[in-house]
């Protein structure tokens, strides 16, 4: 049995707004177990993409949150970018629009693995090359305005991954993407988790998605969790209600067309 | 297929940016029948929206020609024009975007009842109401303003808006892509149901080719402004022709049960 990384003991966070607070996470308990990769499935206001911030510590300051999150292998809470890489799913809003790409992913390795700039600057580039952009030494001069979508995300994921992070959390990575793009960048996603024994924590809407690659499911609903579990029982044996409706509102290739009989 | 209700031919358009020239359409060929749903699916930037937005008549191509029901779309100027927008109808992704967000559920609906001369004044509340019926919401939800209900029921709306003018086709673009799972199967099947009581012809434009195949009686695919296949439905998605299609086909998450 692998050892826990983070333990989520009554989690919750309440959103001020105009006077008003309303809970976006409700007494959560979760334990992420290290070297898992752990998707988190659910809608709209289910609380998923709060629960990552929190655990990133990047939730708003109109956030109050009570409950305890600990970190049991390390003993102390993770530091940005150096414990933990954030992948969010809109990429271009992630990074500096005025710097070059290679020197954002050069400034992470720089600060958190005290290498010189050649060298931090040399790793960017190489990293630029490991999640696949075409010609890494052009784009490492480019702007982000400069890349497609695609890239873009590619490019956070270099940014995420620079310090050799223990933990990565990805936050709907793929959503503003098309879908071809889309499973390129999960299947990077899992093939960087694996080579560098990372714990991948995984924020979706798309069950399906989520079913390819995570060793583990939880799922959410009005910032409360539903069920947790293996990704193989839950997806096959679902103990709540709200999980087989998930299920069954998928739609895949091999799902009955909703028109009778096809083409005629 | 008899007769197409709509088809289009040879259509190009480039435009301009930051000084370079961009082929948004290559040539692309398209056809819908009466009563049949297209889907047009492709990677972003393969031009669906706009091919889309090309039948609609809110953008002008470079070459092509478009027929509908026996009449030459492109050449239409003024009441003629007029006349048949009324038959062609829009869902776009974003309804919030397509609305005023300052108008009421109600107000939404009276427009084209009014503008389309389809109701008296005296008839719209009760063609209103009839309107969100048929679209499952609460007819209670008129005086409410667009911004304070939920995405799904906006898109129900916009659907309701869609019908309103009793149309022949409505081109749909990435309608049920911003919605939740759960919100989206309903709206699909809403969609259908429309389409068997009514006869409407849909253009349905998605990157996602698993809903496009379960709504769609044909499918085309578009690859860099081209269309690369176009066919029936289960055909396109047993045996894709193209490497697009095959792309598509290959990217579809998949539930695995393990």
């Amino acid at each position: 049995m692998s050892e826990t990384l983070a333990r989520l003991s009554g989690l919750t966070v309440a959103y001020r707004t105009d006077g008003t607070s309303s809970i976006a996470l409700d007494a959560v308990d979760l334990d992420i177990m290290a070297g898992e990769r752990l998707a988190l499935i659910g809608e709209s206001g289910s609380g998923k993409s709060t629960l990552a911030l929190a655990l990133a510590r990047l939730l708003p300051g109109t956030a109050d949150v009570s409950g305890r999150i600990s970190w049991p292998a390390d003993g102390h809470a993770p530091l940005p970018g150096r414990d933990y890489g954030f992948v969010f799913q809109d990429a271009g809003a992630s990074l500096n629009p005025v710097l070059p790409v290679g020197e954002q992913i050069a400034e992470v390795a720089q600060r958190h693995l005290g290498m010189a700039w050649r060298e931090a600057y040399r790793r960017a580039r190489n990293l630029l090359a490991r999640v696949r952009i075409p010609q890494p030494d052009a784009v490492l001069r480019a702007y982000p305005h400069q890349l497609s979508g695609g890239q873009r995300q590619r490019v956070g994921i270099a940014s995420a991954i620079a310090a050799q992070p223990r933990l990565l959390i990805a936050d709907e990575p793929t959503s503003a993407l098309d879908m071809v793009v889309q499973a390129e960048i999960v299947a990077l996603l899992d093939e960087l988790v694996r080579e560098d024994g990372m714990t991948l924590l995984f924020i979706t809407h798309d069950i399906a998605l989520a079913s390819g690659f995570a060793d583990r499911i939880a799922v959410f609903r009005y910032g409360g969790l539903v069920e947790a579990g293996l990704a193989a029982e839950v997806l096959s044996r679902p103990t709540e209600r709200y999980t087989a409706a998930l299920i069954a509102s998928h739609i895949d290739l091999s799902t009955p067309p909703l028109i009778a009989g096809g083409a005629p | 297929m008899s007769a197409p209700l709509l088809s289009a031919a040879g259509i190009s358009r480039t435009y301009s940016s930051g000084g370079r020239r961009v082929v948004a359409l290559d040539n692309a060929s398209i056809a819908v029948a009466r009563g049949e749903t297209l889907g047009l699916v492709g990677p972003s930037g393969s031009g669906k929206s706009t091919l889309a937005r090309i039948l609609l008549r809110l953008i002008e191509p470079d070459a092509g020609r478009v027929d509908f029901d026996g009449v030459d779309l492109l050449s239409l100027r003024g009441e003629k024009l007029r006349a048949t927008r009324r038959r062609i109808q829009m869902v776009f992704q974003e309804p919030l975007a397509a609305f005023n967000p300052r108008a009421t559920v109600g107000g939404a609906l009276a427009d084209p009842l009014r503008i389309h001369g389809i109701a008296a004044p005296s008839e719209r509340p009760a063609a209103v109401a009839h309107l969100l019926e048929r679209v499952g919401l609460d007819p209670g939800l008129a005086s409410r303003a667009i911004h304070e209900i939920s995405g799904g029921q906006r898109q129900r709306v916009a659907i309701a808006r869609a019908i309103a003018t009793k149309p022949d086709l409505i081109v749909l673009d990435e309608a049920v892509s911003a919605l939740d799972v759960s919100v989206r199967a309903k709206v699909l099947e809403l969609l259908v149901g429309l389409q068997r009581e009514r006869g409407i012809a849909y253009i349905f434009v998605s990157h996602d080719l698993a809903v496009v195949r379960a709504i769609s009686h044909h499918i085309a695919i578009m690859d860099a402004g081209r269309i690369v296949e176009h066919g029936p439905a289960p055909d396109i998605v047993a045996d894709p022709q193209s490497a697009a299609g095959r792309a598509l086909v290959a990217a579809v998450p998949r539930l695995v049960l393990k």
